[in-house]
C-alpha cells in the first residue's frame, strides 16, 4: 500500500511534468495546425539551458528556471517567424521535415557545447515529507505544486487576458478571427513561445530528478505527442486528463511489470487509440 | 528509341552510368568505394521513403526502423545463426515487408499529422526493441563479422568493387520499378491520394488499402537497404535503426527530389558527399545541415531533380499544347479560349486543389 | 427501369435533420433533378448516396444492390460517378492526367505488370488513354488536354470533371450544380452535354440552382425544403404545383442573387 501510493505521488508528478510539456504542443496544434516535432528538443533545450543559469552562472534555482523560460520563449517566437511563418500554405509534410529539421539542430547545438555525456543537475531542493507512510522527496512536490499554479495562471491568461483570448479564438476559428481583426501571425508567435516557456518550466522543474543529455528530449517528445493525440489534438482538458492518466499508467506499470514496459506504455497507448480512431480518442467526432 | 529521347531519362541514365564508372576512378580506394556502396544502401531505402512520402504524400518517420529491421535480420542470422546471406537477406526483406503490412493495417486509418506521429512511434518502438532487447540483439556492443554475400568462386564480395557492383545492381532494379511505378496506373493512384484524398476517394480509388500498401512498399525497399547495409559495413550497432537514420533519408530525398525517379539517388549521393566534407565534425554536422533542412523545404522544395524536370516538363507542355491546339480535334461548337494557357500555375510539386476543405 | 433507389432516407447532424425521410426512384435513360432552396439538403442527399455521409436512416440500392453503407470508392466502383459542386480537380496536372486518373477504378493491371511491363499492362495503358481521350472530346475539352488544370477557364474545369466522372465508366452520375459559376451564355451548351448523357448510356442525377436549364433538361424533378420531400414530378406537374411555387420558386429570383 505505502509502496502505491508512494508510485501514485511520482506519477501525478511526473503527470504534472508532462502536462506543461503537453498544453504547450497542444496549445501549437490549435493555432498553428502543425504537429511541432521539434517540442522534445526545445525542452532538452530548456533544461540544459536552466542548468546553465544554475551551475555555471550561480542563480538561484527558481531564477535559472524563470532566465531560461523567458530565452526560449524568444526562441520559440523566433522558431515560428524563421520555420514555420514561411511554410504557412505549403504541404503539411514540409513543417514536419522543418521540425525535424530544427530538431537536430538544437541537438547539435546542446551537443557542441554541453558534451554528449549525462549530466546531473543538483537538487537544490532536498528533503522529503511523509505522507501516508510513503516517502515523497520534496522536488515532487514543488513539481506538482508548481504545476498547478502554471496551469492555474495559464487558465486564468487564455480566459482573461487579450491575448489569451485570442488564442482560444483562433484555435475555435482561425478565418473567422481574422475576420474580426485579430492578427494571426502575431498570435502564432505568442503560442509557440509560450508553449517553449511552458516546456522550460517542466523541463527545469524534472532535471534535477533526471539526468541531462542532447537526446533527452526524444522520448518526451513522443510521449507528449502520444498524450495529445489521446487528448484529441487542440484539446487543452484533453491534454491535461491525457498527460496525468500516461504518467500514472507509466509509474505503475515500471513498478509492477517492468521498467522496459513502463517506457514502452506511451508508445503502445498512442498505436492502439491511432487503431481504435485515428483522429484520437477525445477528438470532437467528424461527421460522415 | 522514343524513351532515349526523353531528357529525364537520359538524365537519369547519366547519372547511372557515372555512378557505374566510380570504380574505374576509385577502385584501389577501399574507404571511398565504401562511402559510395554505402550511399547507395541508403538510397535503396531513400527509394523507399520517395513511395510513401514523394507519391502517396505521407511523411513516413519508420524508415530508419525498417533500415534497421533488415540490417539486424542480416546481421544476427548470419553470426549467431550462421544463415547464409542469401538466405538471411530473404527473411529480412519479407520479414520488414510483412511488418510494414501489418503496421500499414493501422497506418491506412491515419492521415497527414496522424500518419507522421504514428510512424514515429512505430520507428521509435524498433530502436526501442533493438536497442535494449539485450539478449537478442546485444543492444550497444552490436553485431560483428556479418557474412558477405556468398558466390561460390564465381565472385569475392569481400572485395569491395564487388559489393559495389552488387548493391548497384539492386538499385537499378530499384530506380527502374520507382520508374515503372510511376508511370502506371498505381502510381497515378498514388499521386491522387497525395493531391487530395478526399477526391481520390470520389474517383474510386480505395485510399486506405493504397496507403496501405505503399507504406509496405516503403518497408520493402527499407529492408533491402538495411540488409545490405549490414554486409557491406559488416558491423552494425543500434545507431543503424534511430530517428536520425530516418532524418538522413528525408535529407536525400529532400535534395534529391520527392515524387521523382532519380531524386533519391542524386540526393543520397550529393549528401553522402557532404557529410563526407563535414566528418570531422560528425556529431556537429546538424549545425549546419539542420538549417539546410529548413532552407531547403521552404526555399526549394521540390529538390534538384525536381526543378530540373519541373523545366522539362513546362517546356513539352508547350510544344505540346501547341500541337494539340493545330490538330483541331476538338468537336465543332467548343468554345476555345486559347489564352487560357498563358499563366504558369503552380509548379508540379506543391500540391494544391480547387477542393474546399470539408 | 429504376436504377437507383431510395427509401426513408435521413440524416441527422447533432440534433438536426439535414435530409428527413426522402425516397427517390431514379429511371435508367433519364435525366433526374433534384431542386431546393439552399440549404435544403440535396448536397446532403448526394453525399449520403455516394457514401460520403453514412446515413442514419434509410437505405439506398443500386441496380437491385444494397449500397447504403458502402464508401465512395466502392460506389464508383459499382457504376456511380459523381462531380463536386466546387469543382475538384488535380490542379497540377493536365487535364489528360486528371482524366486518366478517372481511368484507376477500372484498371485491372498491379504493380507487377507495370515492372514487367506485361501485355496487360500494355493493352490497359493504350485502353486509358483512349477512353481518356474519348471521354475529354466527348465534353469538348480535347482541345486543352495537355493544359494544367489551373491554367484553364472555370468552364473548361467543370466540363473536365464531368469527363473525369465518365472515365470511370458509370451508370449514373451525380452532377452536382454542374453549370455553377459557368457564365450564362454558356448553360445551353452545358445542357446539351448533359442531355447528350444518358445517349452513352449513363442515366444522370443532377443538383442545379439555375431552373431555367432545369426545366428543359430533367425528366422527373424532386423539390427538396428543409430536407424533406415537398413535391416530385414532371417539369410541367412541378412548375403547376402550389407549394413548390410557394416555397421555392416564387423566390428563385432571390436565390439567384
Amino acid at each position: 500500500m505505502t509502496l502505491f501510493i508512494q508510485q501514485l505521488f511520482n506519477g501525478v508528478a511526473l503527470g504534472g511534468v508532462y502536462c506543461l510539456a503537453a498544453i504547450g504542443l497542444t496549445l501549437v496544434f490549435g493555432v498553428l495546425r502543425i504537429p511541432n516535432l521539434a517540442h522534445g528538443s526545445l525542452y532538452m533545450l530548456g533544461a540544459y539551458v536552466t542548468y546553465f543559469f544554475l551551475t555555471t552562472v550561480g542563480v538561484p534555482y527558481v531564477a535559472a528556471i524563470g532566465i531560461a523560460a523567458l530565452i526560449l520563449f524568444v526562441l520559440g517566437v523566433l522558431l515560428e517567424r524563421l520555420v514555420f511563418h514561411p511554410l504557412r500554405n505549403s504541404p503539411h509534410t514540409h513543417h514536419m521535415i522543418a521540425a525535424i529539421g530544427a530538431m537536430f539542430f538544437f541537438q547539435a547545438v546542446a551537443q557542441a557545447i554541453w558534451g554528449a555525456d549525462f549530466r546531473r543537475m543538483e537538487t537544490p531542493i532536498s528533503g522529503s515529507l511523509r505522507i501516508l507512510g510513503a516517502e515523497i522527496s520534496a522536488q515532487r512536490i514543488v513539481i506538482i505544486v508548481t504545476a498547478v499554479v502554471v496551469l492555474s495562471l495559464l487558465t486564468w491568461f487564455i480566459k482573461r487576458s487579450i491575448h489569451g483570448q485570442t488564442i482560444e479564438a483562433i484555435e475555435q476559428d482561425r478565418t473567422g478571427s481574422a475576420l474580426v481583426g485579430i492578427n494571426p501571425a502575431m498570435v502564432s508567435m505568442l503560442t509557440l513561445g509560450l508553449s517553449a516557456l511552458l516546456v522550460t518550466i517542466a523541463a527545469g522543474l524534472v532535471s534535477p530528478i533526471n539526468l541531462l543529455s542532447p537526446t533527452m528530449g526524444d522520448s518526451l517528445n513522443l510521449k507528449v505527442f502520444a498524450i495529445i493525440i489521446l487528448g484529441g489534438l487542440g484539446s487543452l482538458p484533453g491534454a491535461i486528463v491525457g498527460s496525468f492518466a500516461l504518467a500514472i499508467a507509466e509509474t505503475m506499470t515500471s513498478t509492477y511489470i517492468s521498467s522496459a514496459v513502463g517506457e514502452a506504455v506511451a508508445f503502445i497507448v498512442l498505436v492502439a487509440v491511432l487503431a481504435i480512431k485515428p483522429t484520437g480518442l477525445f477528438a470532437k467526432a467528424v461527421q460522415r | 528509341m522514343n524513351a532515349l529521347k526523353n531528357p529525364r531519362i537520359l538524365g537519369t541514365l547519366a547519372v547511372l552510368l557515372i555512378i557505374a564508372l566510380t570504380p574505374v576512378a576509385f577502385g584501389d580506394e577501399n574507404y571511398i568505394m565504401r562511402v559510395i556502396t554505402v550511399g547507395l544502401c541508403s538510397a535503396i531505402a531513400v527509394y523507399g521513403m520517395n513511395i510513401i512520402l514523394g507519391f502517396t504524400g505521407q511523411l513516413s518517420l519508420a524508415q530508419g526502423g525498417f533500415f534497421g529491421i533488415g540490417a539486424y535480420t542480416v546481421g544476427l542470422l548470419t553470426t549467431d545463426f550462421d544463415w547464409s546471406f542469401w538466405q538471411a537477406f530473404l527473411v529480412g526483406v519479407v520479414g520488414t515487408s510483412a511488418i510494414g503490412y501489418l503496421f500499414g493495417l493501422i497506418a491506412l486509418r491515419t492521415k497527414d499529422e496522424y500518419f507522421a506521429i504514428f510512424t514515429m512511434a512505430i520507428g521509435f518502438i524498433i530502436y526501442l526493441t533493438i536497442s535494449r532487447w539485450e539478449s537478442v540483439t546485444h543492444a550497444h556492443s552490436g553485431v560483428n563479422n556479418v557474412k558477405f554475400p556468398e558466390a561460390g568462386d564465381l565472385i569475392d564480395f569481400s572485395n569491395p568493387t564487388a559489393m559495389f557492383y552488387l548493391v548497384f545492381i539492386i538499385l537499378l532494379a530499384c530506380v527502374y520499378v520507382t520508374y515503372a511505378i510511376r508511370r502506371s496506373s498505381v502510381g497515378r493512384t498514388l499521386l491522387t491520394i497525395r493531391t487530395s484524398e478526399d477526391l481520390a476517394d470520389a474517383i474510386g480509388v480505395n485510399v486506405g488499402l493504397s496507403k496501405q500498401l505503399a507504406f509496405a512498399a516503403s518497408a520493402f525497399f527499407g529492408g533491402i537497404g538495411g540488409g545490405l547495409y549490414a554486409s557491406v559495413v559488416g558491423f552494425i550497432g543500434p545507431d543503424a535503426a534511430t530517428v536520425d537514420k530516418t532524418f538522413e533519408f528525408l535529407m536525400f530525398i529532400l535534395v534529391g527530389g520527392m515524387g521523382t525517379v532519380a531524386g533519391p539517388l542524386v540526393g543520397t549521393m550529393i549528401v553522402t558527399f557532404l557529410f563526407e566534407l563535414f566528418q570531422d565534425f560528425q556529431a556537429y554536422r546538424f549545425i549546419v545541415l539542420g538549417p539546410i533542412i529548413i532552407a531547403l523545404v521552404i526555399f526549394a522544395p521540390r529538390g534538384v531533380v525536381g526543378y530540373l524536370g519541373g523545366f522539362i516538363d513546362k517546356r513539352a507542355r508547350k510544344r505540346r499544347i501547341g500541337s494539340a491546339r493545330k490538330d483541331g480535334s476538338t468537336p465543332a461548337g467548343t468554345p476555345s479560349s486559347a489564352d487560357a494557357a498563358g499563366h504558369r500555375g503552380a509548379p508540379a510539386d506543391t500540391i494544391t486543389t480547387t477542393e474546399e476543405k470539408k | 427501369m429504376t436504377l437507383l433507389e431510395i427509401r426513408g432516407l435521413g440524416k441527422r447532424f447533432g440534433g438536426l435533420d439535414a435530409v428527413k425521410n426522402v425516397d427517390l426512384d431514379v429511371q435508367e435513360g433519364q435525366i433526374t433533378a433534384v431542386i431546393g432552396p439552399n440549404g435544403a439538403g440535396k448536397s446532403t442527399l448526394f453525399n449520403l448516396i455516394h457514401g460520403f455521409y453514412r446515413p442514419t436512416a434509410g437505405t439506398v440500392s443500386f441496380n437491385g444492390r444494397d449500397i447504403t453503407h458502402s464508401s465512395p470508392h466502392n460506389s464508383v466502383n459499382g457504376g456511380i460517378a459523381r462531380t463536386f459542386q466546387t469543382t475538384h480537380l488535380f490542379d497540377d496536372s493536365t487535364l489528360l492526367e486528371n482524366v486518366l486518373a478517372g481511368r484507376i477504378v477500372r484498371s485491372k493491371s498491379n504493380v507487377f505488370d507495370a515492372i514487367f511491363h506485361t501485355p496487360r499492362h500494355r493493352r490497359e495503358s493504350a485502353l486509358n488513354q483512349d477512353k481518356a481521350l474519348e471521354a475529354l472530346d466527348f465534353c469538348g475539352v480535347a482541345e486543352f488536354r495537355h493544359d494544367l488544370a489551373s491554367n484553364v477557364p472555370q468552364e473548361v474545369q467543370k466540363r473536365t470533371a464531368v469527363a473525369m466522372a465518365l472515365a470511370t465508366e458509370p451508370e449514373l452520375i451525380l452532377l452536382d450544380e454542374p453549370a455553377g459559376g459557368i457564365p450564362e451564355e454558356e448553360t445551353t451548351d452545358f445542357g446539351n452535354l448533359i442531355r447528350s448523357l444518358p445517349g452513352r448510356g449513363v442515366s444522370v442525377l443532377l443538383v442545379e440552382h439555375k431552373m431555367s436549364m432545369i426545366m428543359g433538361l430533367a425528366d422527373t424533378i424532386l423539390v427538396l425544403d428543409h430536407g424533406q420531400k415537398l413535391a416530385i414530378g414532371s417539369p410541367a406537374e412541378i412548375q403547376s404545383n402550389p407549394d413548390v411555387i410557394r416555397a421555392y420558386l416564387g423566390s428563385t429570383k432571390d436565390e439567384e442573387n
